[in-house]
């Protein structure tokens, strides 16, 4: 039987379990004089019930359907002779692969080696006995676990705890699971970054000026060993970050301080949608932007006044990110400079400060910290952005802080090793895990110290 | 200083005076400056996109006098399936080019000749027949897809720069004139681009695969992160002690929430497809994908509005008798359910332009059939921009650019209805 059917099943017998425990629990409470006298609502003697007969079969499930495979694989394996059991990881993919192909007869069983044949034939066996024994094994755990619902099932039973604290633990369980989101990253990132760095020391990662990731298909091939010095995906990194925020800290920090002090309310409520329209945007579409239009605009530009403006120059990648960071900055700025109290501006005001004077000398001050953290949050932003530099910046890993020629980021990096075929035992896609790992540690670091930096000079006016 | 005179420091004020107005006009005028350059920001991306990008909704259709050759074709049975989709319907096609254009001649030209139609014109022809069998051995009229060039050439005949011939040769031009003047080519609307999957071919591509892959990935999406984000909210706002453990869950979701969008592909590849195996370029892992990666923003949005729920409702439920999942069930999540919306369509809009953690778990492949189920091989609407755009055929940047116009048809239509949705129902205490 599908999964899918033995799910569908689980879920009509927990149905069924709910209508018949819920009015068992009304014929009980007749005698007594009304379902007053029951401890719970009858809902909750269904939903006990229910519960009973849904969770553990389907945990059962679930644990089954995870490790399904790997005990499968190993005992098709085992019927093996000795000789041909595989002894590394990608060999043992490919035997089991080519005995899945001979089981569904896409590789003719004829013209296979006839152990393997045999081993088909096992793992056939298997997988039938083995859906046929998962069936019966979590339906009668389903109906056992009914049965003992049922079995306890009176007036004074305490229903509604039960099923509450259930509850509770179901909302738990999903509030735990950006615990587990955090912690796959962390050990996804981790452990093939440990991986990369037991085949290319982490100095030469970190400190080395070279970065030309291909791997040798023969050992006497020329330049066969690849060089994994990142040093220049970080300089471009920052160089095109760097490009960004000068685009957008200053207009996004003078259209807040526009918006919060001087615009009348009509060009307010247009405006600040407008500019919300900014962050909405995906990504692909500024890459687009910024590799078909601004990019050729800005050569031609650059043709009329005699300067060589490399086909994908940072540049562009960087104008572009810079637009696209312009509300966020924005709006995080127009929090704090509104979070600034009124009597602040009102003293700077009576004291004959004119408007400017008094948010150049006043709110600003009192809201720089906020504006900090937001700086470094688009910051954050700004390293991490993977589209707009990946159509728009180039793929060469040059070390220089010249705009105007091409160079390559770490998120680039990433897509174009890890876009297309893959293997894992390689430092060429365990590259791509390294520089994920070192873009994880750097935008949380950022995202910390931008609190930390708002927490700690924030000013308390109370 | 000290011995300035009253009349002295008066001048001075006012000089000073000046300045500082000078000074206030000029910042006000930098900050007016910093709006227009976000506006014209806006505009200018937006014009640009249309203007691209608004020609790709029409296709140019050349007008053809085919004959259903039995010979030609190979058919002779027009109610047999397999003959018939075996039948050389583009021969037929390419023989009514010649008869249209009997001078070409030679290899060359007549290779030149039949590039004026899309190699898919023939399953036109084709669909006719099975829909009409009696048609085999007649001769009709019928407007058929011209190739890309013809249609970037013909699209652009009124701009300013003149027709764009940088793939048509002058015996083509001479061709396609006698065409125009016949009135035997002409632009339609191109339906093809909402029912066909993708194409090397930019006449025949469409977005309904990519759009379908969209369709089918949001779904996973909003199937998981809603009720697991809505779960974890009332779990944070209402049930969850003062703890380190609870600390320790608040700070994991605002890290997620910061992470940058790439690195979530990069737990999906290590996570989903190399340790569970889930196979590669499905919907269903882009859905698990966009799950995490929307989460925190759907448990932030949530718990702003359980918040806002005043304290006083719950303590009447109590007060007459709820238990506290009743409290929450009954009366909490009815009252927050339209800003949880709001936030979760907002939610589900982002994940529609993510492009980044798709490519890492291989969504990006060239996949010609529509998707019709969460594991079919797939791509998805942003992603399907970013092939297009590195396709080298000029036709596919104005299909790039109307494909983002569809894209940001959707986002705004989804993020119009959260608008709505929270201005209509939402209630203020």
């Amino acid at each position: 039987m599908g999964l899918t059917s033995l799910v569908l099943i689980l879920l009509v017998l927990a149905f069924v379990v709910y209508s018949t425990a819920r009015s068992r629990a009304i014929s009980l409470a007749k005698p007594l004089g009304g379902i007053s006298h029951l401890h719970s609502l009858p809902f909750f003697y269904g939903m006990r019930s229910a519960i009973w007969c849904a969770v553990p079969a389907l945990g059962l499930l679930i644990i089954w359907s995870l490790f399904d495979d790997h005990i499968i694989s190993t005992l098709v394996l085992n019927s093996l002779p000795e000789s041909m059991r595989p002894a590394s990881a990608t060999e043992h993919s490919l035997l089991i692969n080519s005995i899945e192909n001979i089981a569904s007869g896409a590789l003719s069983s004829v013209a296979s080696d006839p152990h393997l044949v045999s081993a088909a034939k096992v793992l056939d066996d298997l997988n039938a006995m083995a859906a046929n024994l998962v069936t019966i094994v979590v339906l009668s755990t389903a109906i056992f676990c009914s049965a003992l619902a049922w079995i306890k099932l009176s007036p004074q039973l305490r229903a509604r705890q039960a099923v509450e604290k259930a509850f509770k633990i179901a909302l738990l369980a999903a509030a735990c699971v950006a615990i587990f989101a955090t912690l796959g990253i962390v050990l996804s990132v981790l452990f093939e970054s440990i991986r990369f760095f037991q085949m290319v020391p982490a100095s030469e990662f970190l400190l080395g000026t070279e970065w030309s990731p291909q791997m040798a298909i023969r050992a006497d091939q020329i330049g066969s060993s690849g060089s994994f010095g990142a040093i220049p995906l970080f300089v471009g990194t920052l160089l095109i970050s760097f490009i960004a925020m000068v685009i957008a800290v200053p207009a996004g920090l003078m259209s807040a301080i526009y918006l919060a002090e001087y615009a009348e309310p009509g060009v307010r409520n247009f405006a600040k949608p407008v500019l919300e329209i900014l962050a909405g945007i995906p990504t692909v579409v500024y890459g687009f932007f910024a590799a078909l239009t601004v990019t050729p605009f800005l050569r031609q530009a650059g043709a009329n006044i005699g300067l060589d403006v490399s086909s994908e120059s940072a540049l562009s990648a960087g104008l572009v990110m810079g637009v696209m960071i312009i509300p966020f900055v924005s709006s995080l700025a127009d929090d704090v400079i509104t979070a600034v109290p009124q009597s602040l501006r009102d003293g700077s005001l009576g004291l004959g400060a004119t408007k400017s004077e008094t948010i150049k000398k006043v709110i600003f001050p009192a809201a720089l910290p906020g504006i900090v953290g937001g700086v470094m949050l688009a910051v954050s932003r700004a390293v991490g952005e993977t589209m707009i530099v990946v159509m728009a910046a180039g793929l060469a890993a040059k070390m220089t802080i010249n705009p105007l020629e091409t160079v390559t980021t770490v998120t680039v990096q990433i897509v174009t090793l890890l876009v297309g075929d893959q293997e894992f035992d390689s430092p060429k896609t365990l590259a791509a895990f390294a520089l994920g790992l070192m873009l994880f540690v750097v935008t949380l670091a950022l995202n910390f110290f931008a609190l930390r930096v708002v927490n700690k000079y924030r000013e308390q006016y109370d | 200083m000290i011995n300035l005179t009253a009349a002295s420091r008066e001048q001075r004020i006012r000089l000073g005076l000046k300045k500082r107005h000078r000074a206030e006009r000029q910042f006000k005028f930098y900050g007016a400056l910093a709006i227009v350059f976000g506006l014209a920001c806006v505009f200018l991306l937006f014009g640009d996109i249309v203007s691209k990008g608004h020609k790709a909704f029409q296709l140019t259709y050349i007008n053809l006098e085919v004959t259903y050759d039995q010979d030609i074709l190979g058919v002779n049975d027009p109610t047999d399936a397999r003959q018939v989709s075996l039948g050389n319907f583009h021969g037929a096609i390419k023989a009514g080019l010649k008869n249209r254009f009997p001078e070409a001649t030679g290899r060359k030209n007549k290779r030149e000749l039949y590039s004026l139609v899309s190699n898919g014109a023939g399953y036109n022809l084709r669909d006719r027949l099975i829909e009409n069998p009696v048609l085999l051995g007649k001769t009709i009229k019928i407007w058929v897809i011209a190739d890309d060039d013809v249609d970037t050439y013909y699209k652009s005949i009124g701009e300013s720069d003149g027709p764009f011939t940088g793939r048509t040769s002058e015996q083509k031009e001479g061709w396609l004139k006698e065409l125009i003047k016949a009135g035997d080519i002409e632009k339609r609307f191109n339906f093809n681009f909402f029912t066909e999957g993708d194409s090397r071919e930019p006449e025949l591509a469409g977005i309904r695969g990519a759009a379908m892959g969209s369709f089918y990935t949001l779904i996973i999406t909003i199937l998981l992160a809603f009720p697991l984000g809505v779960a974890a909210a009332v779990y944070l706002e209402e049930f969850a002690p003062r703890n380190r453990w609870t600390g320790f869950i608040e700070v994991n979701i605002n890290n997620l929430a910061a992470v940058p969008s790439i690195i979530f592909g990069l737990l999906g590849l290590a996570v989903f497809i190399n340790f569970f195996h889930v196979p590669r370029s499905v919907p269903l892992v882009g859905g698990l994908v966009l799950t995490l990666m929307t989460l925190p923003t759907i448990i932030i949005s949530s718990r702003a509005a359980i918040k806002s729920v005043p304290p006083s409702i719950r303590e009447a439920a109590i007060g007459v008798g709820a238990s506290p999942m009743q409290v929450v069930l009954h009366h909490v999540l009815p009252l927050a359910m339209p800003g949880m919306l709001t936030g979760a369509i907002i939610g589900m809009a982002r994940a529609l332009g993510e492009t980044a953690p798709l490519l890492m778990i291989g969504m990006v492949a060239f996949i010609v059939d529509i998707p019709s189920g969460f594991h079919d091989p797939s791509t998805a609407l942003p992603v399907q921009i970013f092939l297009w755009a590195d396709s080298p055929e000029r036709a596919f940047v104005e299909k790039t650019s109307a494909a983002i116009m569809v894209l940001l048809a959707f986002l705004i239509v989804m993020n119009t209805f959260a608008v709505v949705l929270r201005k209509r129902l939402e209630r203020r205490w």
